[in-house]
């Protein structure tokens, strides 16, 4: 995509990937509770040619496949881990919804607790100064 | 030949603006009336000029003028009208333009409507305001023009994409942008307040207005976008905190918190400085919003390095408004003086606690949206930052805003009494406690936490009320006198509580008590979801006017009785080759029975997906409920008369 697009038209790049409709029947496996914990972790991995879509909700043919070789791992009698690993190795962090943390990621998950500290000191300070 | 008009009428505009950006500071430097005046005549020939333009856009739409770039590219004459006039905001070039037509319109209101402002004063703004005008100018005509012919123009065009065919998002972005662009007012208020050195509560009361209208638009405007996700895409979720989602709700964020900043600035002369600073960040986070959407930095970072056009002038935009502004305020908010002092526990002290909150949320928003991009760029690895990051930090975040929400309004100015407002509260506890107990009843803590929230805010708000008004204190003709009488603001201030209140239980339960079921379905065969038994009675083909559907018949049985027909389809766009998923909704209110289609296997069936969302209409409902009250906050005779009111120096029953 080399022209930038348009706030809809990107939106809806984001969005626009469901030619198909998401989980199909089909691909449901038939342990209720293999397929549990399948879609647990369906949610939690990206679509990686979708925007922040899971690959339980997106409709991309990329997603099926990860959804197939997903219950696939799980069938064979992977760990949710290793499912997972098995995926990472392929696709990186990237295809985790969740990033992990790491030391490229310390400041996406600790500066929240900081921007909080310093709104906090800010406040006392405030207040000390007019004392 | 109209379109040239249009694009003639926008070279016009920006001429106009530019004069606009300059002579009417000069002339509030120098004391010369007639220079100052000129703004208000500019303003409002900016708005007419920027409507002819968008009126030969919109014609060009509406006749299918294929030989517009624009609409070759976006429209289709098979289209609907209504598609083929929403199809103008469809696309960048056009949805500039409707940012432009409001951002001018502003102009012209505050040119109209600002008659009771100090003329140097009014001067200023509309020449900040024609400052932003300019530069959306020039970026529209330099970069993005509307008008552009094509040779030889195509028999027919690309189509718009079947997901924007849609009534809900048709109107989202005309709401959104009335947000976006409203929030320029509070900046332009800002900036000509510190240009003038002056910021006291007659300016906290001009901003409030303003940004009351603003906030309501955003707020209804994403409250749109959300719904029409909710139906549209077919799984029933209602928000990804995707980067154009969290585009819109930063300066949403920002804005709430100058609309609470600005109560402690005109009541109290309190914050104001910070509230300056949040009139500058407001808009600034909608013109970054405005980049990052617009720029393509989201899908690549590297596609917006191989054309960065675009996006650099944005950038380039964003730097100097932002950048100038807050130059501006460094240099000028020490000479605005020191507020009136109060304590931590009082009014003002818990309308900060929510500046507070509602900044670092946003903060931490704007830092998991961009976080991706600077990795990317540092080359420092791709990672995602989804919804698991914003729900783990942003919830815990505004917490204690949702907990201090009830007791805030219950605090008296200056000096408060938490254990008495606590006392007061006695009912909204009950009611947390009872929402909490009910919620533990089936075995989920974080629904118990979030009825309990929902439920202290909404009975706190209601109690605030009952305070003002005296109930069962006094006698009905009293309770009924006082109601008359009270604020329109209080009135307001507590409606948008009680959707926040009516938005916490929505989400909340929506997300604990779903139940979803994935089948594949053959004619005759039921299921059973929530109660209800759903029975799919097969599918038929249908024609629309530019698409073909699967149309799928589900009966909807309660107890063995018919209850209602669930028609999803399932719709083939030819031209845009693309096919959309139509939700079927049946709603209580409490409750949406949701149904959409997938594929039809010759063996297995068709699969079916149902879910049924407890609450999930709240959501829309509260945030409805927000908006309105943000308007009646604005009916205020307060907010609307031209001298201000002297008020008595007693706080307390304010």
């Amino acid at each position: 995509m080399t022209r930038p697009a348009a706030i809809l038209a990107l939106l809806l790049a984001l969005l626009s990937a469901p030619a198909q409709a998401a989980l199909d029947a089909s691909e449901m496996l038939a342990d209720p509770a293999l397929e549990a914990r399948a879609r647990a972790l369906a949610k939690g991995l990206r679509c990686v040619v979708c925007q922040n879509q899971s690959i339980d909700d997106s409709g991309a043919d990329l997603a099926r496949d990860l959804r197939r070789s997903l219950r696939a791992r799980l069938l064979a009698g992977d760990s949710d881990e290793e499912a997972i690993g098995y995926l990472t190795e392929r696709y990186g962090d990237y295809v985790l919804l969740e990033p992990p943390l790491k030391p490229a990621t310390w400041a996406l998950w600790f500066a929240p607790v900081g921007f909080a500290a310093v709104a906090l000191a800010l406040a006392l300070r405030y207040f000390r100064r007019r004392e | 030949m109209t379109a040239e008009l249009g694009h003639f009428a926008l070279a016009l505009a920006l001429g106009l603006a530019l004069l606009q950006a300059a002579l009417p500071l000069y002339g509030a430097s120098r004391g010369r009336p007639a220079l100052m005046d000129l703004a208000r005549h500019t303003a409002l020939g900016q708005f007419v000029l920027t409507a002819i333009a968008f009126a030969a856009l919109a014609r060009a739409y509406v006749v299918s003028d294929f030989s517009v770039a624009a609409v070759a590219q976006n429209s289709h004459s098979l289209k609907p009208l209504l598609y083929r006039l929403t199809g103008v905001w469809g696309n960048h070039e056009g949805s500039l333009l409707l940012w432009l037509l409001i951002l001018t319109l502003f102009g012209a209101m505050v040119a109209v409507f600002g008659g009771s402002l100090r003329k140097t004063f009014q001067a200023r703004v509309l020449a900040v305001q024609a400052m932003i005008g300019a530069g959306f100018l020039a970026f529209t005509l330099f970069t993005s023009n509307p008008f552009q012919r094509v040779w030889p123009p195509p028999l027919d065009g690309a189509g718009l994409n079947p997901l924007l065919q849609d009534p809900g998002l048709a109107f989202h972005p005309p709401l959104l942008y009335f947000g976006y662009v409203g929030l320029s007012v509070a900046f332009s208020f800002a900036v000509a307040a510190l240009i003038e050195g002056k910021v006291d509560r007659a300016w906290a009361r001009w901003v409030r207005p303003w940004t009351l209208a603003a906030w309501a638009g955003l707020t209804a405007g994403i409250a749109l976008g959300s719904w029409w996700a909710y139906y549209e895409l077919g799984w029933g979720g209602f928000w990804f905190w995707d980067p154009v989602e969290n585009a819109s709700f930063m300066p949403w964020l920002a804005a709430t918190a100058l609309l609470h900043s600005a109560i402690a600035a005109e009541r109290r002369e309190a914050l104001r400085s910070w509230t300056v600073l949040l009139a500058i960040l407001a808009f600034s986070l909608s013109l970054l919003g405005a980049f990052l959407v617009r720029s393509g930095v989201l899908t690549s970072v590297h596609a917006f390095a191989t054309d960065p056009e675009r996006g650099v002038f944005i950038l380039l935009l964003l730097g100097i408004a932002t950048g100038g502004a807050l130059a501006l305020y460094a240099w000028r908010a020490p000479t605005l003086g020191k507020g009136a002092p109060f304590r931590p526990v009082s009014r003002e002290g818990a309308l900060l606690l929510n500046n507070l909150v509602l900044v670092t949320a946003c903060a931490t928003v704007l830092l998991g949206t961009l976080y991706p991009l600077f990795l990317d760029a540092l080359d420092a690895g791709k990672v995602s930052v989804g919804p698991p990051y914003f729900t783990a930090t942003f919830v815990p975040l505004v917490a204690p805003a949702l907990v201090a929400m009830a007791i805030g309004p219950m605090l008296a100015w200056k000096r408060g009494d938490v254990a008495g407002a606590l006392g007061r509260l006695w009912l909204a506890a009950l009611g947390a406690a009872l929402a909490a107990g009910a919620a533990f009843a089936y075995g989920e803590t974080l629904a118990a936490l979030g009825l309990a929230a929902a439920a202290w805010i909404g009975l706190g708000a209601l109690v605030e009320w009952g305070e003002r008004l005296r109930v069962g204190r006094t006698p009905a003709g009293e309770v009924w006198r006082r109601a008359r009488s009270m604020p329109r603001a209080a009135w307001g201030g507590g409606l948008a509580h009680l959707g926040v209140a009516v938005v916490v239980a929505g989400i909340t339960a929506s997300q604990c008590f779903q139940s979803e079921l994935i089948l594949a379905m053959k004619p005759g065969d039921s299921a059973r979801i929530a109660g209800y038994t759903i029975r799919y009675d097969g599918s038929a083909r249908v024609e629309g006017p530019n698409y073909r559907a699967d149309r799928a018949t589900l009966s909807v049985l309660r107890d063995g009785a018919p209850a209602a027909v669930l028609a999803p389809e399932r719709r083939f766009y030819p031209v845009e080759r693309q096919h959309t998923t139509e939700a079927a909704i049946r709603t209580t209110v409490l409750a949406d029975l949701y149904a959409v289609i997938g594929e039809e296997d010759p063996q297995a069936g068709r699969t079916v997906r149902l879910y049924h969302n407890p609450l999930v209409p709240w959501i829309w409902i509260g945030a409805i409920v927000m908006a309105l009250g943000a308007l009646i906050s604005l009916s205020d005779r307060r907010l609307r008369l031209a001298v201000p009111v002297r008020r008595r120096r007693h706080p307390a029953t304010a």
